[in-house]
């Protein structure tokens, strides 16, 4: 269908959403990610079986301990899709890179999260 | 070749060619309106303008017609080429300011509004329409006429053209849109092209693919309406076409195939409604099929999954489902057999409707005769559906709709079970129309010599051999032998293919080619060497992505040795350059930025491995589907995105190693546990295949519930089969029998299983490839309706025995009656027991011959005799056998009169009181229930549902299958089933069975799972968190075990392991952290 999507959204292939662990959720973000989304089969239809059941288990883990950290949870997704949803994956991707331009940066990297909270009309502190 | 440098960069074309076609190569984009590949290049509308530098002189020329030659200089972005085209695009827009696609151009140039008057036109008079009539398709019946201000695209005299072919051509090619009605040339209306796969719901190109995911996906020209094809004129696409991939000159060839055996799978139509006057299906806007619903409800489909009343896209809040349109009826067509899908299509359509409508409630109905959901889980489907969902169940033939008017809703009318008459309107009607064989299906049975059935149209075999036609060698599968759904349609494909494999046993494998490849370089201890090859696709990736300076790019990336680009990767040349490649530079890992791993990584790993490299030394950085397709309009960016997506694949590949399979020999023999008809027809179709088969039987008898069978109204011979099976299975060579004895250990892989069975003479281990599970089921005991309080109750078995046995009982009796669903369907039992239907039809049958004069009721709840059980039905009521339905609320009551005779009372929805009957025969169909496999499940480990039955792979692609490899399941203990059924089954374990059986080695490991056991804690979290059931504690080394022959790569322990013990081969935390770095390192 070649619909066209934010030239943000960066993909990396995994064998199953059920590969993903919490550290490579988390890496991601030290690697300079601002938001990260998990897209995986829809429930019920994991050709392994639960894999992407385990894959929301960890996604919900992280969005409470950013929580706690004082991180916006909404800088992480789980997503269930199957591959004939390409509106789907476009609307989900534009959701997301609006997502991570009303962010801005992702406090792991402070000069730009500075920069562009200087550059906010309305900055607010924390 | 002619070389040539644009923009600084160097070009290199064949002579003859223009600047234009050079920098489109080199993937410097220069703006065009006048232009079309296919047509002579025009110099029209000047804004293709570039600076071209010869010898010593500097000038201005369009770079559509100016031909190349040797060491010219273009510049394509200089200031006064783009004030100069600035101005052509100012003029243009001035004089269709509405048309977007100049609008685009002019801002793309800086402008922000037209600066001249603006025009009322849309025509830029870049003569393209005319050009495509006269050079490409040949009739020219447009011209330019006028001159100056009154220039215009037109017909001679303004008249309708007979020349014109109405074929669009020139509508296609406009840039901006001014033709818009090719009737208007012609006088002819325009006929769309309709989509076949959408149900002509919406239209399709002349060169096409079937459907988005069609294998191959390779799209077709549609010669029927080719002008090439019709004329020999156009040859559009053969010049559009940058890897010349079109010919012209295919012509269908007759092949002759010399085969063994031949499967005819030739499928089925949907009925046609418009025959069915009284539902108005052709003149109702408001009346679709049930098959244009499900292309509406498509994601994939003319409304991208939107649900819309198709006549004028309105959301619908009110749907009506009518079953059995051209199923179940003689009035209206030939199909008096039930077409056994629509009860379930149409409840899940109604389900899917109504979540896809978040914004609001839709209301659906279903207006039925029979519910017949009679498939596994299906009926706790149709619960779920009435209860949670909030479907309508109506039990109601509607008679006759009209419109409503003023809209394109319809109205109902209809007789409620109430006995009132209703009207009701509806946004939209759903006709669920039925399966029937097609005309051509019929042509080719009777070329084949295969006989059809009379009364259903489809392929005749016998319930004994239910994939076998009359003629032997040919066997059926899917519709064309029966109406059926998916699982049943997957089971008979694989009981086809077995069945065909044991005619042809002597042949397998005489016709296989196996591939050479080079012994295998050991590059451990290298630093990677890395070669990227990456892919312009034509014009697909090269046409947005600077691909030369992605190759720069690449170049900088380290271990990155070597980086080139070419036109297409994929084709048979290039194989050869990257083999060449890898020897010149020393290459240990290959990389190719191109498309899709899906669908071109097995390829690339093929010619690496050509070249002695392990295949899983390659990554690919998809380029094209995730960056040029889908960023087309921002080739900065999307340059960008694929520096990422390289630098990303270059980091994983720089941490991959090389993984090796393990080989091991396959046992070829079979164990099959359970001596009924599933597990003797899988054993013996195996053993015909020539493989060695273990027969585990639980008793000390064969035979199972085949037994039981004495009586069909239908002339089949159960007996004269079961004990013709027996002796096949006894005397076999191959089979080995095992009775009163049970398998007590087991464990390997497939192809490699070692289990023990316990044997009245002792444990006797056994090795072999494959298992079977046939452990059968059994009837349910009642304790209601009087069973085992009297000996008039009986259940179906215990009467037909008694018919059998011309039983006084049988022969002295005035009246009979059946109760239907004894412990189905019921909230203990949710599913419907298949069978029972269909048997208290043949026995009331068999009844009603042997005494015409007895008085035969059925009391039932839905009679589902499926398929062309229907017929049994019918001839059940025209012998005079009273049918009554009742509800699970209101279940007929047995009682023992004071006079000792039976009573049965119970409601009649027709007369709306209760009616009393006194048989002297009660004949209860009672559930199916699953043979107890609790320990054979844990054994086997594999999992069964909430009442018992065996949980297949997939319910609908893999109905034989568990989800571990090489174990398979047959007959009652998946799901209850008439005795054909559980034979294709049979046969079809047999057939999914032979191909492991047929391979003489299984390959173990690749992208598997491993347990680093010094740091394994034996946590038992991957104990639990595998949906296989694969890692084991070896309490030897007090660590985790997951065998690699099992492992089936998902990686979920892996991630869920506290210890970080385990590692997914190929998705290492390493691998996957380095590319996820490096991506978002940009």
């Amino acid at each position: 269908m070649r619909l066209q999507y934010p030239p943000e959204i960066k993909i990396i292939l995994m064998p199953c959403t059920g590969r993903v662990d919490i550290l490579h959720l988390l890496k991601a973000f030290e690697g300079g990610a601002d938001v990260v989304f998990v897209a995986g089969c829809l429930e019920g239809e994991c050709h392994y079986l639960a894999g992407n059941i385990q894959a929301r288990k960890r996604v919900a883990k992280v969005k409470k301990d950013f929580a706690q950290m004082g991180l916006e949870p909404e800088r992480v997704e789980m997503f269930n899709l199957s591959s004939s949803e390409g509106p789907r994956f476009v609307a989900i991707a534009q959701e997301m890179t609006e997502r991570a331009f009303k962010l801005g940066p992702s406090p792991t990297k402070q000069q730009e999260r500075k920069a562009w909270l200087a550059a906010q009309p309305k900055a607010q502190a924390g | 070749m002619v070389k040539l440098t644009i923009n600084d960069q160097v070009a290199e074309v064949p002579e003859g060619a223009t600047v234009l076609e050079a920098a489109r190569k080199i993937g410097v984009r220069i703006p065009t309106l006048c232009y079309y590949e296919a047509i002579k290049p025009y110099g029209g509308c000047r804004l293709c303008l570039v600076e071209v530098t010869a010898g010593n002189r500097t000038f201005r020329t369009a770079s559509c017609t100016y031909p190349v030659s040797e060491g010219i200089q273009v510049v394509t972005d200089s200031e006064l080429v783009l004030k100069r085209r600035r101005m052509v695009i100012d003029l243009l827009w001035s004089k269709c300011p509405d048309v977007p696609v100049l609008a685009e151009i002019a801002r793309e140039l800086g402008l922000k509004e037209p600066s001249f008057i603006k025009g009322k036109d849309d025509c830029i008079l870049c003569g393209l329409c005319t050009r495509m009539c006269a050079e490409l398709q040949g009739p020219a019946a447009i011209g330019i006429v006028g001159r100056g201000a009154k220039r215009q695209v037109m017909t001679p005299f303004g008249e309708f053209s007979q020349a014109c072919r109405t074929c669009g051509a020139c509508q296609f090619v406009c840039p901006t849109g001014h033709i818009k009605d090719v009737g208007q040339i012609s006088g002819k209306t325009p006929k769309p092209k309709f989509s076949e796969f959408n149900a002509c719901l919406d239209t399709r190109g002349n060169i096409y693919r079937l459907y988005p995911q069609a294998m191959p996906s390779t799209p077709a020209i549609d010669r029927s309406s080719c002008i090439q094809a019709l004329t020999g004129e156009c040859r559009a696409c053969e010049k559009s076409c940058p890897a010349e991939a079109i010919d012209y000159t295919q012509q269908d060839v007759r092949e002759t195939l010399e085969v063994g055996a031949v499967v005819l799978a030739s499928g089925f139509q949907t009925y046609d409604p418009t025959k069915y006057a009284a539902y108005h299906y052709s003149k109702f806007p408001g009346v679709v099929t049930s098959l244009e619903f499900e292309r509406i409800l498509s994601a994939s489909g003319p409304f991208a999954g939107h649900l819309v009343r198709p006549s004028d896209h309105m959301e619908p809040k009110k749907i009506a489902w009518l079953q059995c349109v051209g199923s179940r009826d003689l009035n209206h067509c030939d199909n008096s057999y039930c077409s056994a899908v629509c009860c379930m299509y149409a409840i899940k359509q109604a389900v899917i409707a109504k979540e896809h409508c978040k914004d609001y409630t839709l209301d659906t109905a279903i207006f039925f005769m029979d519910m017949r959901t009679h498939g596994k889980d299906f009926e706790k489907y149709y619960w779920r559906a009435e209860q949670e969902h909030g479907v309508r169940f109506i039990r109601s033939r509607v008679h006759s709709i009209d419109p409503v008017p003023g809209s394109d809703g319809v109205s109902l009318r209809f007789l409620g079970e109430d006995g009132a008459v209703h009207t009701e309107d509806f946004d939209m009607v759903i006709l669920s129309v039925g399966l029937e064989s097609s005309p051509d299906a019929l042509n080719l049975a009777k070329t084949l010599g295969v006989e059809v059935n009379q009364d259903t149209r489809f392929a005749r075999s016998s319930p004994f051999t239910p994939v076998s036609t009359d003629k032997p060698g040919v066997y059926v599968c899917g519709v064309f032998q029966g109406p059926k759904d998916i699982p049943q349609s997957v089971m008979e494909a694989s009981a086809a293919a077995a069945a065909a494999g044991e005619l042809l046993a002597a042949a397998r494998g005489t016709e296989l080619k196996k591939p050479s490849l080079p012994p295998e370089r050991d590059v451990s201890g290298e630093e990677p060497r890395i070669g990227v090859f990456a892919c312009n696709c034509g014009i697909n990736i090269g046409g947005v992505i600077k691909i030369p300076e992605l190759v720069e790019y690449t170049k900088t990336l380290p271990n990155v040795v070597f980086a080139d680009e070419n036109l297409f990767t994929c084709s048979a040349d290039t194989q050869g350059k990257i083999l060449e490649v890898i020897e010149e530079h020393r290459l240990n890992r290959v990389m190719v930025a191109s498309c899709s791993p899906r669908t071109h990584a097995p390829m690339f790993m093929e010619t690496i491995q050509q070249a002695g490299l392990n295949p899983y030394l390659f990554e690919m950085a998809n380029i094209r589907d995730q960056d040029s397709w889908v960023h087309m309009h921002e080739p900065e960016k999307a340059l960008e995105k694929a520096k990422d997506l390289v630098r990303g694949a270059v980091a994983r590949l720089r941490n991959l190693e090389p993984l090796h399979k393990m080989e091991f020999p396959v046992f070829k023999s079979a164990l099959v546990i359970g001596g009924g008809v599933a597990g003797m027809e899988a054993a013996r179709s195996l053993g015909d295949m020539g493989f060695q088969v273990n027969l585990v039987e639980a008793t000390d008898k064969l035979g199972g519930n085949a037994w039981n069978l004495v009586v069909s109204s239908r002339g089949y011979n159960y007996r004269g089969y079961l004990e013709d099976l027996l002796q096949a299975v006894q005397n076999h060579p191959h089979i080995q029998l095992m009775f009163n004895s049970q398998v007590t250990e087991t464990s390997g892989f497939v192809g490699n299983f070692r289990s023990t069975v316990k044997t009245p003479q002792g444990d006797q281990d056994l090795e072999h490839g494959v298992t079977i599970m046939a452990t059968g089921g059994k009837a349910h005991q009642p304790e209601e309706y009087l069973y085992g309080q009297d000996d008039r109750v009986m259940l179906a078995f215990e009467l037909d025995q008694a018919i059998a046995a011309r039983d006084a009982k049988v022969t002295g009796a005035k009246q009979a009656v059946f109760i239907q669903c004894v412990g189905s369907r019921e909230p203990a039992r949710p599913y419907c027991s298949r069978l029972c239907c269909t048997h208290s039809v043949e026995s009331a049958i068999e009844l009603k011959r042997l005494n015409p004069d007895l008085d035969v009721f059925i009391l039932y709840r839905d009679m589902r005799t499926y398929g062309d059980k229907e017929l049994l039905y019918k001839e059940a009521r025209e012998l005079g056998v009273v049918f009554i339905r009742f509800d699970l609320e209101g279940k007929p009551q047995v009682a023992k009169a004071a006079d000792g005779s039976l009573q049965v009372t119970v409601t009649d929805p027709i007369l709306g009181m209760p009616v009393v009957l006194k048989p002297d025969l009660l004949t209860l169909a009672s559930a199916v229930l699953p043979n107890p496999t609790e320990e054979l499940g844990e054994l086997f480990k594999v999992s069964r549902n909430a009442e018992g039955f065996f949980n297949e792979a997939h319910a609908k692609l893999r109905p034989v299958d568990f989800p571990s490899d090489g174990i398979f399941l047959a007959g009652l203990a998946h799901y209850p089933k008439p005795i054909d059924e559980t034979i294709a089954q049979a046969k079809a374990a047999a057939g999914r069975a032979a191909t492991f059986l047929a391979q003489d080695t299984v390959k173990v490991g690749g992208v598997v799972a491993e347990v680093q056991q010094d740091k394994c804690a034996v946590c038992l979290t991957c104990v639990r968190t595998c949906p296989f059931n694969v890692p084991v504690i070896d309490y030897q080394v007090d660590a985790a075990y997951i065998d690699p022959a099992k492992c089936q790569g998902c990686g979920v322990c892996v991630s869920e392991c506290p210890a970080k013990a385990i590692q997914l081969k190929h998705y290492t935390d390493l691998q996957i952290i380095a590319q996820e770095l490096a991506l978002a390192a940009g």
